[in-house]
């Protein structure tokens, strides 16, 4: 994988699967402290400490099961050779908590990549999961709650043409505006 | 068709969408399915969906049901879209590139066409 926004899809993939009723994703971008950090929260089933030592390890993940594949141990790798890190806290029944970091300026560093379709496929593809994104750039928020938008929309797919319009500028503005205004506040 | 960027807008297009959904009342409903497991983003299930949701907005199409599935154990067949339309039985589809999902959708969701080059038979 070859983005951020593919392992963030992934990760919050087995959120959905470890049956969570609301997931939280939040990034921060800070230039200042050249930090570039994620994490996905869920309410889910979550993990004792012997399952979230394998799930990190390539050695260890269980195929048969399915429930993880080798998209953390790859992410951990990949953040580790980018002076980041990967931590999962969880206990079961109590939810899960992955946390990854990188150094934002470090050359190797995966670009965080398409979170407008990785959020637009996680909002339609799982419209019974109450999603929070939250996008920060420095000092700048964009958040997203879906609770208010699933509200107003009652019994309407969000696969209806005109909500994936909406749901993708809205995503795409948001977080380009977030964006934007750190570059115009630029001497 | 305007574009609609604010949250106040919901409700026009909430009212728009049902009276939509009324007239479609009577067809069989279409669902399409994207296995959105580890193996499947690695293969590109995500383009394949975006791709999906591309024809869906480009082409207005109304009262098509998007939703997502873990791995099937078909990973080297990955990206995988299933199609499901009324009564009919479902028909899977493998390696699913952009172009074939565009494909499944003007022939297969679009026409009731199967694409028979992708299509994969489960046993």
């Amino acid at each position: 994988m070859r983005e951020l926004a593919l392992h963030i899809l992934d990760i919050a993939e087995n959120s959905v699967n470890a049956s969570s009723t609301m997931v939280r994703i939040s990034i921060h971008e800070n230039t200042v402290s050249d930090r570039l950090s994620f994490s996905i929260t869920d309410n889910g089933n979550g993990m004792d400490e012997e399952l979230i030592r394998q799930v990190v390890d390539p050695f260890y993940t269980s195929r048969t099961t399915r429930r993880v594949g080798l998209g953390l141990p790859l992410l951990k790798a990949a953040a580790e050779l980018c002076n980041g890190g990967l931590t999962i806290t969880s206990s079961v029944n109590k939810g899960a908590r992955v946390s990854c970091w990188f150094q934002h300026s470090h050359v190797d560093r995966m670009p965080l990549g398409d979170m407008v379709s990785t959020m637009t496929m996680l909002l339609i593809g799982y419209p019974d999961i109450h999603w929070i994104y939250r996008y920060e750039f420095n000092d700048r928020l964009f958040e997203f709650d879906d609770e208010y938008f699933k509200k107003e929309l009652g019994d309407i797919a969000l696969s209806e043409p005109t909500i994936i319009s909406f749901l993708r500028c809205h995503l795409e503005e948001g977080m380009h505006g977030v964006r934007e205004l750190l570059l115009l506040s630029l001497p | 068709m305007s574009t609609v960027k604010t949250l106040e807008d919901l409700k026009k297009i909430r009212e728009e969408a049902l009276e939509k959904k009324k007239a479609k009342a009577t067809s069989g409903a279409i669902q399409v399915t994207i296995g959105m497991g580890t193996c499947g983003i690695a293969a590109g299930a995500r383009d394949a969906m975006k791709a999906i949701l591309d024809v869906i907005e480009a082409d207005n199409l109304s009262g098509v049901i998007v939703t997502q599935t873990g791995c099937i154990g078909l990973c080297e067949k990955e990206p995988i879209v299933q199609v499901t339309i009324g009564e009919a039985p479902m028909v899977t589809y493998g390696k699913v590139t952009p172009d074939v999902a565009i494909q499944i959708m003007k022939d297969h969701v679009i026409k009731n066409q199967i694409v028979t080059g992708n299509q994969i038979q489960l046993a």
